[in-house]
Order: C-alpha cells, then structure tokens, then sequence
C-alpha cells in the first residue's frame, strides 16, 4: 500500500510534468484537474457556429418528418424499386425507414452536441453516502420492528400464527387447480399415430403428399424419397396439422440386396421402406435423402439415420432409429399400412417404453 | 402546512407558508409539489452527477431498445391475430395466394404488405430486440470485468441477469408468434425439450399445448406471454434496476479526484438529458435505417408452419444460438430401463442451459465470499488488475461461443466448407478445452499489462530520445509519468489471499479447519496469491530508482 510508507522527503521526480501535491508519496491523489475551457467556451463566434448546427440538425428532422408522411400518403405500397447494393426492396418501406432513421436520429445528434459544445462540461464533484445505515438508526428500526411484532401478539398467540400460515399455505392451490384444465392427460395420446386406424381387415393406404394420390409399388422407383400420409387424412381437416405431426412418412425404396437390417426388410414391401419422417431428437421433420449411401439428414440437428440399416442413428444428437411402419399391398396394388407403427413416433419422453 | 393567519376583518384565507410563485410556471410546480412532493424528489436528482465513460452507455441501449420494443409492440398488436385458426389467404403476396394457414401467419404478412409501415415497424421491433439482447450481453460484461458487481451492486446485478433471461425467453416466444415455418420449428424443438423431462414431461407439454402438438393453443398463449406477462415483470426489474441506479450512484473510473467517497461528473441536467435523451434518439434513428436497408425475418419466404415440413438453414434468433449448440452437439444418449425412456441427449443439454447462465449471475456472491470484502466498491477495477475474474470472464465468453459456433454448426459447414461431423466433434472437444486455454491465456495477459502498469510508474515512460553517454553507450531517455497517471496506475488495492486460522486454538487443541474454509481460503490462493497478480509498485521501489540516476 502506497500509503503506509515513511515521511521521509523523496526527492523531485525529474521528469518535465513532475508537479508533485504530496512530497511524501509519489502516487499521491493530485486532485481534481483544473477545467480546460472548450473553444465554444472563449470564442463567441465559434460558440454561434454550434448553435447554427445544432439548429440545422433539429431542422434536418423536421423535413425528415414531412418525407415520411410524404412517402407514407405517396408511395405504393406494392412498388418494388432496384437500390444498390440492397437489390430489390419495398420502396416505402424503404422510404419510410429512412426518413423516420434520419428524423429520430438528427434529433438526437443536435442534442448531443449541445450538450458537448454548449452546455457546460465542468466536472464537479459530489459527496457518496454509505447505503448502510448508521447503528443508532438500526437500532431503532430494530426496536420500532419489535415493538410491532409484539403488539401483533403474532409471537405469543400460537393459534393465530399457525392457522394463518396454513390458510396462506393452502389458499394457492385454488390457483394451481384451475390450471388443471390448460390441457388434457397425456394417457396414450403419444404411443399411437393416426395409422392405428388401419386393421389387416381394413387397412390405409399411404397417400402420396404432393399429389394426394395412393401409390402403386412401381410408382416408387429405387433410389427416390416420397412423402406420404394416411388415406383418412386431409390436409383441409381440422386437426391435419396435429396428426401430419406424427403421421408423416418418408418413403424410400432400397435395392433388397442393399438392405443390411433383416427385421427393417421384412416390414418393407420389395425394397420399399416407410420411416417415420418425424425425427426421434426433437420432432423436426426429416428431409434430406443422400440416395447414394441412403442417409437420411435431419436439417434442424443434423441427426443422420442409415435407412438401409434400420434408420440406425449414425450421426448427430438423436438417441433411437426412426420408426418404421410394416406396409404392403392391397388387392389393387396399392402400398397400404395394417396396423400402427409399434413404438411410439418422434421425440422420446419419459413413459416411452422401450 | 396552512397557518391561519390573523383573526382580524373579513375574508380571511388559510394562506400557505409558501412564497407567491414568480410566474405560472412556478405556480404548476408548487401545485404538483403540493401533491406529489416532487421538490424533495426533484432536489437529489436534479443536478445528479454522473461519471463520463463510453462504457456506461451500454445499459442505456438496453434501455432505449426495450423502449423501442415496446412502442412498436403495442403497434403491432393493434393488427396481429393470435389465432391458430385456419384461413386461406387471399393478400397481396401473390406466391401465397390461396394457400391454407392459421390466422397468425395471415395477420402477419398483412401487417408485412397490406398496413402502410407495418413492415418499418415489424421489421424495428426485431432488430430492436436482437439488439436489446446484444446490449445487455455486452452491458453485463462490462459491469462484470470492471468489478462494477461488487458490494452494493450485487442485488441489482441479479436484476440484471433477471432482465436479461427473460429478455432473451420473450425473444423466443415473439418470434414464435407469426407461425410461419421457422418459428413453428422452434415451437417444435420446444414441445421435445419438455417431453424429454422424467417423470413430468408429457404433462407439461399437453397442459402448455393444450393438447397434442401444435393443437391450436399455444399461439394464443405465447401471445400472451410475450405481451403482458413477461413484459410487465420485466418493466418491473427495469425500475427496479434505475432506482437502485440511481440510490447507488455510478461508479467511477480510477483518477485523479475520485475516491469511494465522492463520484465525479457533469449534472443529470441539463448535461445528461441532453446526452442521454439525445441517445434515445440515435439508438432509434440508427434501429428505423438499419431497418429500412436490412430485411429481418422475412416470413413471407419461409411460408406457413406445417409439422411435416422444414427449410434447411433453421437457425434460433442468435441469443438463444448457444442453447442451439448444446443442443446439437450432446451426444444421443438414452437411457431406457423399466418401460421408460430418459431422453440425456435432449435433458442434459436443457440442464447445461441455465447452469451457464447462472454461473455467471452467482459470481459476485462466490467473489465476495472469497475476499470476505465486506466494503462498498464504487472504484471500478481495471480488468488486468483482476487476473482471475477477468480470465474467468473470458473463459465464460469463450464457451458461450464455442456454443455458438455448435449451434451454426450447418451455417458454419457450407460457408466455409468444412465438415459438419468435424465441426461438431470440435465443439463436442471445445467445450471442455477451449475454457481452459482461454482462462490460462487471459491470466497471463493480464499480468504481463500489470507487469507493464509497474514498469511504466518505476521507469517512466519511453520518449524515443537517445542519448549518447560519454563512454559510447546509447541509452533512451524514460521520462516520469504526471502525477495524474502514476496515481492511476496505483489506485488500485490488491487483495491478499486469506489464512487459514491456525490448526491448533490458545491450548493447543487441535482444530480442524471446516471443508468450507479450507475450500476457502484455497480459491483466495488462487485469486490472490503468488502468480495471480503481480505486486504493485511500493513508494520504496519509486525512490530507490528515481532517486539514483534520474533516469534509467
């Protein structure tokens, strides 16, 4: 510590700037510097000048303001225009940002440089005070605190304390029960897909997305990805987006012999595979195919499944294979599901079984 | 307050004890004062000083953005339908035209195309929260690395970082409300991270949803969330904040003039409401042109949210980017035993989440444990003259940037052509070691520019003049620093590490210190000890070589 040290006199420092305030110490607080005056200070006319500008900024926005009222009654609101180097853009949007941009922003630079060059810019000092109060005023806010607690008799009367605290207790739980009706149970709602309703009796078949239509097995040719969904749904339905969400599926067909998980083959029909497109990490919809190697990326976390391997997961955050949905033909040759997939689609949660 | 006056003739009024007002203008304010008491309020604020540096504009962006925000929000919802109810669109943007998607998506692109300045106004209200967010990172680190945190700013510290989670949370649910198929991708990763809680997961996620996912009611919901709920806590720890501001008074850089005792500065009027005001305005001119010339969020071009569709690219608004990198580099674990599935690939990452936020929000109170600093602090540190809260700072940003770079990890492949695996294997390495490194590396910095503060104040500074002595040596002239800088550069008090209390009382009893104070008085080492800073220059030190050769 630079303040502990002897009063022995140090000699002068030699440097040319060495105006020493404390003989004793070397790192001695000099004090506030005197104020060095601004040129707008002593010099009336450089004083006017500021004002000038700071008057042009203020009335810069004013005409700034007028443009955007302009550009808002006058421009179309469908008009794009060509402005280097932002390429084609909503021109009032454009005109209207600009305008409203160099309104606030003028208002605000005239300020500032008010304040810098006009308004006194002399550093003073003011006194702190501890944030902590004295201990005569602890005390007797201590004593005031005692005095209340005691006249409330919350202390003394044990009764009074102890139903209060249980009434004060139990009185949120009226709130937590009203937020009882915010949603339904999970029950089964995430072990089965909208596919259940398919039976061996009565089974769906799987629509192709873009055009709505079933699909034959030659329809899906070695090397492609289609998208499908279950006959009974509808993309004007009420509750398509709900369902889509976990009965999407991702077609893929795969030469037989390419196959390396047997399990995964036997629920295809001839090399044609149907995934859950619903990926197994956080439900994003899986949609980049590699045809060559038949990975299948998801573009949200980049989980990657080998779908020649069972949509084994091969890369990336996913924790389980996509599930894959037993499909065949019906009589007419359509590709169709007789049953539901058998675990449950898209993101794992705690009652999933296995 | 009125005295009756004389009991003589007449009509006699209750007069106030107050002189006649010279004008109008002071008849108002004594009438408010009346009222309001604002006089006294009036009297500690008026000429308030504040202290000048760049880096305590910082909190006023954040300030004027949630401002900003909160104009254009209120605007917003004049046109926005929270509703997932669906509709087909038949608006102005042609390449929709009479495709079906929820009412949400509609009223968006309407306020995008059909409301005159909608777009100005969406377009501000985002950018204005990207930068809201930014500001209070940066704002938080500069109260972090100066010390600005220490006794007694801890409580508003914690309000700080309140403000700033919630900031970023409300970020998420805003850009959730439009539907469009970015955001409603975000929604889903949301409804797989609560599934993915034990025990409580799925009924979290039917109770928020309403149901199954997407049902129709988490729009509304999140509207409401994002306008009123967090808003209004929110607006809530703001005031909070400047109140205690402004009870604290600013700290203040080291200087000549400036102890804990006083702050040193120009008045709140009329210097910083024309500077401080002024900046509102610049923040908000600079947020409307950026606004003007920078398309933010372009839903139309992402098209409506449908479960089963997604664009590559998905990327989160960038504050919620590093949540996004733990998110994509945590391995895929599973555990399924017992007929239930615990989804680690997705939980731990949701654990990690807040545990890097909080981090830093406990550092002030493990700080003033170490130190048992029971003092008040209105000095800022310089962040060399704190090596290890700097360096710890500094691991801190590195990791929240490794996480990053994770969360682009897609962004960062095809822009620079490298491997995704690689990049994530990196990130999966990173997270662990780049901390190290850059706490290692941070430290020594910092001592080497302590090192350098010491050497300017014994030696001087280096005046590139060369002499010739009369042996034929070359020296370089070194002048001694002003006054003014040798006290800066020894302003600062340097913490001594703590002792452990002697392992044996008065008797010679054995007592063991507790883990607690062992664990203790080791970080303080750590801190403060041996090669975790650098002695400062002793007044000894000065005279024995300024006085010997006058310069050297």
């Amino acid at each position: 510590m630079s303040h502990d040290m002897s009063e022995e006199k140090l000699p002068e420092p030699h440097g040319s700037h060495g105006e020493v305030a404390d003989h004793g110490n070397p790192f001695a607080d000099p004090g506030l510097p005197a104020h060095e005056p601004r040129r707008t200070d002593i010099d009336e006319r450089a004083a006017k000048r500021a004002e000038r500008q700071v008057s042009l900024m203020f009335v810069i926005s004013m005409i700034a303001t007028i443009g955007f009222i302009a550009s808002y009654v006058g421009i179309d609101p469908d008009k794009i225009v060509y402005i280097f180097p932002l390429g084609h853009v909503s021109a009032l949007n454009f005109a209207l940002g600009l305008t409203l941009g160099v309104a606030l922003f003028m208002i605000g630079a005239g300020a500032v440089h008010w304040a810098r060059t006009l308004m006194s810019d002399v550093e003073l000092p003011a006194e702190r005070h501890p944030i902590e109060a004295d201990d005569e005023v602890r005390a007797d806010v201590i004593n005031q605190f005692k005095t209340g607690a005691a006249e409330s008799g919350f202390g003394r009367r044990k009764m009074i304390r102890n139903t209060l605290i249980g009434s004060m207790a139990l009185v949120p739980l009226s709130g937590v029960v009203l937020l009882r009706d915010l949603g339904p149970l999970p029950e089964k709602k995430l072990q089965e897909t909208g596919w259940k309703a398919a039976t061996p009796v009565k089974p769906l078949q799987l629509l192709n997305m873009n055009t709505g239509q079933p699909m034959k097995a030659e329809d899906v040719v070695i090397g492609s990805l289609t998208f499908a969904m279950p006959e009974d749904l509808s993309t004007h339905d009420e509750d398509f987006q709900q369902r889509i969400a976990k009965d999407a599926l991702m077609l893929v067909r795969i030469a037989p012999e390419d196959i390396k998980d047997e399990e995964s083959k036997e629920k295809g029909f001839e090399g044609i595979l149907a995934y859950s497109k619903i990926c197994t990490h956080v439900g994003c919809p899986i949609s980049l195919y590699e045809q060559q190697t038949h990975h299948a990326l998801c573009p949200c976390h980049q989980s990657t499944f080998d779908l020649a391997d069972g949509a084994r997961v091969i890369f990336g955050p996913a924790g389980h294979p996509l599930p894959q949905l037993k499909i065949t033909t019906d009589e007419k040759g359509f590709l169709v599901a007789k049953g539901d997939f058998d675990e449950p689609v898209g993101p794992s949660f705690w009652e999933r079984a296995r | 307050m009125s005295s009756a006056s004389s009991t003589t003739s007449g009509a006699a009024k209750p007069a106030s004890t107050r002189a006649k007002p010279a004008n109008k203008w002071e008849a108002a304010a004594d009438w408010t004062d009346g009222r309001l008491g604002i006089y006294s309020l009036a009297k500690a604020n008026l000429r308030k000083i504040f202290p000048d540096h760049w880096s305590f504009m910082l909190g006023e962006i954040c300030l004027y953005s949630f401002i900003i925000i909160i104009l254009t929000g209120v605007y917003l919802t004049l046109f926005f339908k929270p509703s997932m109810g669906e509709v087909i669109y038949n608006g102005s943007y042609v390449p929709l035209k009479g495709i079906s998607m929820s009412e949400a998506y509609a009223s968006t692109l309407d306020i995008s195309f059909e409301v005159r300045g909608g777009l100005l106004i969406r377009q501000i209200h985002h950018w204005a929260a990207l930068v809201f967010v930014a500001a209070m990172l940066v704002h938080m680190m500069r109260v972090f690395f100066t010390g600005a945190f220490r006794k007694p700013r801890e409580v508003n510290w914690v309000f700080g970082f309140l403000l700033l989670v919630l900031g970023m949370f409300d970020g998420f649910f805003g850009y959730s409300l439009p539907d469009d198929l970015l955001s409603g991708t975000g929604i889903r990763f949301m409804e797989g991270a609560i599934l993915a809680v034990p025990l409580v997961g799925t009924y979290m996620q039917m109770f928020l949803y309403g149901g199954e996912f997407p049902g129709h009611d988490i729009i509304p919901r999140f509207f409401t969330i994002h306008v009123l709920l967090v808003p209004g806590i929110m607006l809530g720890l703001l005031v909070a904040h400047l109140i205690l501001v402004f009870y604290h008074k600013h700290t203040q850089w080291a200087g000549p003039g400036k102890t804990e005792k006083n702050v040193v500065g120009m008045p709140l009027m009329p210097v910083y409401m024309a500077k401080a005001g002024g900046f509102f305005f610049l923040v908000f001119g600079l947020i409307a042109a950026i606004s003007a010339i920078a398309s933010i969020n372009p839903i139309w071009a992402y098209g409506p949210y449908r479960p089963d569709q997604v664009s590559t690219d998905a990327q989160p608004d960038w504050y919620m980017g590093f949540s996004e990198g733990l998110i994509r580099v945590m391995p895929g674990w599973e555990i399924s035993l017992w007929g239930h599935t615990l989804n680690l690939g997705v939980f731990v990452p949701l654990m990690i989440f807040p545990l890097v936020l909080v981090a830093i929000a406990v550092y002030p109170f493990i700080e003033g444990w170490i130190t048992g600093d029971k003092r008040e602090h209105h000095i800022l540190d310089r962040p060399r003259n704190a090596p290890v809260r700097t360096a710890l700072g500094a691991a801190w940003i590195s990791l929240y940037l490794v996480l990053l770079i994770g969360g682009g990890n897609d962004l960062f492949a095809t822009h620079l052509h490298l491997s995704i695996n690689s990049i994530t294997y990196f990130v999966r390495v990173g997270f662990f070691v780049v901390p190290v490194i850059t706490f290692i590396v941070t430290k020594r910095w910092c001592l080497g520019l302590q090192r350098r503060d010491k050497e300017k104040v014994l030696h001087g500074r280096e005046t590139g003049v060369i002499k010739r002595l009369p042996h034929g040596e070359f020296v370089e002239v070194h002048a001694q620093l002003p006054q003014k800088d040798l006290f800066k550069l020894t302003a600062h008090e340097q913490v001594q590490p703590v002792e452990l209390p002697a392992q044996t009382d008065e008797n010679g009893v054995a007592r063991k210190a507790g883990v607690l104070t062992r664990t203790r008085a080791k970080l303080s080492r750590g801190f403060y000890g041996e090669g975790a800073q650098i002695p400062k220059p002793t007044a000894e030190e000065h005279h024995e070589i300024t006085s010997g050769h006058g310069h050297h």
